[in-house]
């Protein structure tokens, strides 16, 4: 009986010398076809588990953060991401775009999709994020008819990585409740100490702004002199500056700006 | 850009203040003269690789880069590194031949270096802190240029300090490699004098 | 069996990758500020050069050439896709310490080179063992270096307090040096000469010998 043709086929296939053309490609379309199997398949299947992951760590920071503010636990209760009122808010104008359902919004589709994002000048671009969005989720907490708490997520370049994290401002929206860094790929040891809760902590109390209206919140090189100002950490310069810059730019006229001018004075 | 030019070769020294490249950078730097031979190639490589890179992320990897083709929502991010490594390994396969073909001791002297090059860590890096930092296409020729020069000069230099060592009575156990890496320690604490200069 | 053992010893003192042969450099420097990162960074590595060195001896009969170095890179940027997929779902924290590292596996020059130097020209299972044996070296050198730095750098070890603290109330006070890559560079520097004064067969010989004081001159 004659051999399984795929067999010989093979087995010829393999005899043929190495530096043959026809070899050639073959072995390599094969290892590129092997691998990008083996890498599609594990990527696909794992998929979910990840975005789980990613969820579970952003909401994981955001009740973390939460428990963290003095005085909300005892006001609320639990406090948790199911506490909060998600709105979308338009940034150039400064208020609730309506017709998009928080729900189901993907804010991440929308910070990369040309149609739905501004590119930024160089000067305004501060965060050093190229892109900004629209449209972006906030998150606020009310009792009665009273704002306790507005959370904003923010994100900028650090020294090697994309920063995100939560800033939470107090109803004055002028005192940063706390900030909560959920995302970074900052160098181990030493830009990661953005995360800190130490070095976090410092930012509960700040004020963002003056009595002119300019925004004055920032990291500083060195030790902080006064409300406005955070300490710098020695040896991750560029990372604690990242955050700062991010802070800053969504904070400012091209950020939640407008939206925080409208709340400050009752228009939303 | 001449702020870009100066800080991508002092203060962000891909070999000092990154540390990318320490392979060939120690095992290369014995002598000056194939140190000279790779920093000149790795000046080369990095200054086409990196422009080279911004064109093809920006024109056939990021999201919405193909629109130009009329596919605006594919997003072939997760392909970078494999690409980029394929642009920086035919650009130093070109390179090879090229100097193969006109400078025939130069590339018998490099040896293996050369097409290890390919995989030099901080080409690879050259290539993605251009994206990272979103620089533009002048930006990326400018840091090309000035982050393989800063390699380039730290490498030899520190050849040169090796050299001088040699008249050095140093312990048996330190020679060659020992003292390699305390004076890579003493160089890099050196060029991290130069974080936060600024020209204007 | 004894030549097996030799393939997985060998390379862990006396053969060792980045005290001898000059490889895997780059992240040794970089992930060791503590010691939970180097471990997953070296098991990590382990993993990846074992396995690659065993997928490219089974192919070195029938790799051509020409385009020898990018099958190399495939295999090997494959496995690391898929490692940092794996952490991604299962170890989600530890993949953000790591960050980028995990993906400098592929142009990390243990594997690369021990994938050339040695998996071409053997048999799948001692291209293996001696994949694990280089993996071995390059994690001794890791967890070393790391537990040196966090350990002086911070007081602590894997996160729990072991040298209390002056700003816990100790009398410990951290080096600040050993969280910067300089000090890297010198610990990995003390490391040789010790290993060089036990195995004196390590040292390098010098090119040449000045001649001091009592040579004959010319007349």
């Amino acid at each position: 009986m004659a051999n399984l043709n795929p067999l010989t086929w093979w087995r010829r296939f393999l005899a043929l010398p190495n530096d043959s053309s026809a070899k050639t490609f073959m072995v390599a379309f094969l290892v590129a076809s092997v691998s990008a199997a083996a890498v599609t398949i594990t990527a696909v299947s794992l998929k979910p588990r990840q975005t789980e992951n990613v969820e579970r760590e952003r909401q994981q920071r955001m009740a973390e953060m939460l428990a963290l503010v003095p005085g909300l636990a005892d006001i609320l209760g639990e406090v948790n991401a199911d506490t909060l009122e998600t709105r979308i808010v338009d940034l150039a104008s400064g208020t609730y775009a309506e017709d998009i359902d928080p729900a189901s919004f993907d804010a991440a589709a929308a910070a990369s999709d040309p149609a739905r994002s501004v590119v930024l000048d160089p000067e305004r671009d501060v965060a050093g994020i190229g892109r900004r969005p629209d449209v972006v989720p906030v998150h606020i907490v009310r009792q009665d008819d009273d704002l306790l708490l507005v959370v904003l997520p923010v994100y900028g370049t650090g020294y090697q990585s994309t920063i995100r994290a939560y800033l939470a401002l107090e109803g004055d929206l002028d005192t940063i409740a706390a900030i909560s860094v959920y995302e970074q790929g900052e160098t181990p040891g030493l830009g990661t100490r953005i995360t800190d809760p130490a070095w976090l902590g410092q930012w509960a109390g700040k004020r963002i702004a003056d009595e002119s209206g300019e925004v004055r919140i920032g990291v500083v090189r060195g030790a902080a002199g006064n409300e406005y100002e955070i300490d710098g950490i020695t040896g991750a310069t560029r990372s604690s500056m990242g955050v700062s810059n991010l802070v800053r730019f969504w904070l400012g006229a091209d950020g939640f700006g407008p939206f925080l001018a409208n709340l400050r004075e009752g228009r939303t | 850009m001449i702020d870009l030019f100066q800080r991508s070769i002092l203060e962000e020294n891909l070999a000092l203040a990154f540390f990318l490249g320490m392979c060939t950078f120690l095992a290369v730097s014995k002598r000056l003269d194939t140190a000279l031979g790779v920093g000149a190639a790795l000046i080369v490589v990095q200054a086409i690789t990196v422009p080279a890179n911004y064109l093809v992320q920006t024109f056939l990897l990021s999201q919405g880069a193909g629109a130009w083709a009329g596919l605006p929502e594919v997003d072939l991010t997760f392909l970078r590194f494999i690409v980029f490594i394929g642009v920086i390994a035919a650009v130093v396969q070109i390179l090879e031949m090229t100097l193969d073909r006109y400078a025939p001791a130069l590339h018998g002297a490099l040896g293996i270096f050369l097409p290890l090059l390919a995989v030099h860590c901080a080409v690879l890096g050259g290539s993605l802190f251009m994206v990272e930092r979103r620089y533009g296409f002048a930006e990326s020729v400018v840091y090309g240029l000035g982050s393989g020069i800063g390699w380039a000069l730290a490498m030899v230099a520190f050849a040169a300090i090796r050299e001088r060592l040699h008249y050095s009575d140093i312990p048996a156990g330190l020679q060659g490699l020992g003292t390699a890496f305390i004076v890579t320690g003493l160089m890099s604490m050196g060029f991290s004098a130069f974080v936060g200069v600024r020209l204007p | 069996m004894r030549a097996s053992l030799r393939h997985v010893l060998f390379p862990i003192v006396d053969g060792n990758p980045v005290t001898l042969q000059i490889l895997g450099i780059c992240s040794a420097l970089a992930v060791t500020t503590s010691l939970a990162t180097s471990l997953t960074m070296a098991a990590a590595l382990t993993f990846t050069v074992t396995a690659s060195c065993f997928l490219v001896s089974l192919m070195r009969k029938h790799i051509p050439s020409s385009i020898r170095l990018i099958v190399q890179l495939t295999v090997i940027a494959s496995l690391v896709i898929v490692i940092d997929q794996l952490l991604r779902a299962y170890a989600y924290g530890m993949s953000q310490r790591l960050s980028i590292f995990v993906g400098l596996i592929i142009t990390n020059c243990v594997v690369l080179g021990r994938a050339e130097g040695f998996a071409m020209r053997n048999p799948p299972l001692a291209a293996a063992l001696d994949g694990l044996g280089n993996g071995l070296g390059y994690s001794l050198i890791l967890i070393v270096v790391g537990t040196i730095r966090e350990l002086l750098g911070t007081g602590m070890l894997l996160g729990f307090p072991v040298l209390p603290t002056v700003q816990a109330g100790g009398w410990f006070q951290p080096l600040g040096l050993m969280l910067l890559a300089p000090s890297a560079f010198f610990i990995i520097g003390f490391l040789i000469w010790a290993i060089r004064t036990w195995k004196p067969g390590q040292v390098e010989q010098p090119e040449f010998r000045l001649r001091t004081g009592s040579g004959r001159r010319p007349a």
